[in-house]
């Protein structure tokens, strides 16, 4: 490939990567009252407003508590899971790795659909517990293969030493294989996290009255009111995202581990 | 002889339906050094794992000082193992290495110091505390691997190919330090490997184990000398093994007239007994090696290739010259088939 190629190749790559952000960041610093690009005079009025929304407030504080908790009680499932997948040839181990991962390869609408017929509507669960457990559902995939990787580095002998040093296999794996596997767990955590609070389609059906999460909740917002707050929210979450996995590279080397 | 302190009787040994080990049977003593010889695949390091507990027995029994361990727990057994691997844990300094046992036992602060600080020593380690396995060289892995399993004060220590991961020179060095510290702290040790001359340097009895069974039990001279068995005799190197019929030594390839007779069906010689330039027989030079003091022929003769050691100061047979050999009855060793 000659030296023009390559470049072109690049900006049209960073062009399609980066440029949605720029226009979101530029659309939301707008001094005008609708939602354009170019944005019509600098202003940050769009960014403070975002924080007088009261139902905003509200949503990014059940998507926080979704993308938390749901993301905590993936890995607790998920953790396990994958120790016994990874150290234990179990009968029919492929069939439960393939459920396991079936929530990434669902369509998100399906899971949505299949969740409020089954789990909403006839059991009457609450649409914050049905929401919970969709996200735990849909973080599981990422927690089960990221650990799991984790974990077939590191030797299953360690476990043996510290189990004839005195360890129960309880304290063998809290002692040994937890500290050694922390860096994936938190990979996991953090892949789940930004996954959870993303997450649209599912989150689309299950969301009900005035319980909705973030991205739901922009998405009504912006089909009643057109003004660049939305864009202004998006560039906050985005440098949010950012925030996060920029403090785990430089704690963790977060990009071993994923 | 004294009584057995480590005592495996009857015992099978199993991965699902496979059988490693059929039905064994071993005594060994306190304070021995013992030695598990086999080729890979005979049941060696099963067995040490049943010793430690970490394979239950399907059937048999494992008597350790007295007290029957078949259904203990590992962690609850008291025996040391040094891993192949040395398994040692990449998260903890050299220091909390050794301690990590010790700390389990929720020993006073200054036991665990002083225990672990003496662990160190008797290795050679001293100074190291602060090092990450990772920073270490495959020889002081290896001693903190024994250090850790020492300080536990082990009834038992196994040790899974010891020698195995280290270059040539460590090797020699190391097995003088677990000579040493057999001796300084006499505990029972049972270590597993494939390689016969480090079975013979550094254990008190060799046990040769094939396909699961015990071929043959001795002192290193026993076994070096007398192998009972065409296997036994091969893996000690004996290297010119032959069956007798009718008067002949006898091959896969051509037969011998041996010229005395013998009761045995089987006779081997090790290259060193076999004399060159010498004999009835004759063949043809196939090989030839400078070996220090000695020179290594491969004579092809009506038996196959004959593997034979010359002194270096005996006339030199060039390649594909032909030569005289002799397989003499004072230096066959007899063997049951």
């Amino acid at each position: 490939m000659s030296r023009l190629t390559i470049w072109v190749v690049l900006g049209l790559t960073l062009t399609f990567l980066i440029g949605p952000f720029i226009i979101i960041i530029f659309a939301g610093a707008s001094a005008g009252e609708s939602l354009a690009f170019p944005p019509h005079g600098l202003s940050l009025r769009w960014y403070l407003k975002v924080f007088t929304i009261e139902s905003f407030r509200a949503s990014f504080l059940l998507s926080l508590f979704l993308a938390i908790f749901g993301t905590i009680s993936a890995l607790l499932i998920g953790i396990p899971a994958a120790y016994a997948l990874n150290r234990y040839k179990l009968p029919g181990d492929e069939t439960i790795r393939m459920i396991v991962s079936a929530p990434i390869i669902v369509p998100g609408i399906i899971v949505g659909l299949a969740l409020l017929r089954y789990l909403v509507v006839p059991l009457d669960f609450t649409v914050t517990l049905a929401l919970f457990l969709a996200h735990t559902a849909l973080v599981l995939p990422y927690a089960v293969r990221v650990v799991s990787s984790s974990l077939q580095n590191l030797r299953a002998d360690m476990e043996e030493a510290a189990v004839l040093l005195g360890c129960t296999r309880l304290q063998a794996f809290t002692k040994i294989v937890l500290p050694n596997i922390r860096g994936g767990v938190l990979a996991a955590f953090i892949l789940g996290f930004v996954t959870s609070f993303n997450q649209v389609p599912v989150s689309l059906f299950l969301s009900g009255p005035g319980v909705k999460t973030l991205p739901i909740d922009m998405l009504a917002y912006m089909e009643m009111t057109y003004d660049p707050s939305v864009a202004a929210l998006s560039a906050l979450l985005a440098f949010m995202s950012l925030a996060i996995v920029f403090t785990a590279e430089r704690l963790l080397g977060f990009s071993r581990y994923v | 002889m004294s009584e057995a302190f480590v005592s495996l009787s009857n015992l099978t040994l199993s991965y699902g339906s496979t059988v490693a080990v059929p039905n064994l049977d071993l005594d060994i003593r306190e304070g021995e050094l013992i030695a598990l010889l086999g080729p890979s695949g005979c049941g060696k390091t099963t067995t040490m794992r049943a010793i430690a507990g970490l394979l239950t027995p399907t059937t048999g029994n494992i008597v350790i000082d007295g007290r029957d361990v078949t259904r203990l727990a590992a962690n609850k057994r008291g025996i040391g193992l040094v891993f192949q691997s040395y398994a040692l844990f990449p998260h903890l300094s050299a220091f909390e290495n050794v301690a990590f046992g010790l700390r389990l036992q929720k020993l006073e602060d200054h036991d665990i110091r002083a225990r672990t600080d003496a662990g160190m020593a008797t290795v050679g380690l001293s100074g190291f505390e602060a090092r990450k396995p990772a920073e270490m060289s495959g020889g002081q892995q290896q001693r903190l691997a024994l250090a850790r399993s020492l300080v536990m004060q082990p009834k038992v220590l196994l040790l899974d190919e010891p020698l195995s991961n280290l270059d040539a020179r460590l090797r020699l060095e190391m097995r003088t330090e677990l000579q040493r510290v057999q001796k300084d702290t006499g505990v029972t040790m049972v270590f597993v490997t494939h390689d016969q001359s480090e079975a013979l340097a550094l254990a008190d009895r060799i046990v040769l184990m094939k396909d699961g069974e015990i071929v043959q039990l001795g002192t290193p001279a026993q076994l070096y000398s007398e192998p009972a068995t065409a296997f036994a005799a091969d893996f000690m190197g004996f290297e010119n093994i032959f069956r007798v019929e009718a008067g002949r030594l006898v091959s896969d390839i051509g037969s011998l007239p041996m010229g005395y007779s013998t009761e045995s069906k089987m006779l081997a010689w090790r290259p060193g007994g076999v004399v060159v330039g010498d004999g009835p027989h004759k063949a043809r030079v196939l090989a030839s090696s400078f070996a220090g003091g000695h020179r290594e022929y491969v004579l092809e003769s009506q038996l196959g290739p004959i593997k034979a050691d010359a002194p270096i100061e005996s006339a030199e047979v060039a390649l594909g010259d032909p030569v005289v050999f002799d397989l003499p009855q004072a230096t066959a060793r007899p063997l049951a088939p």
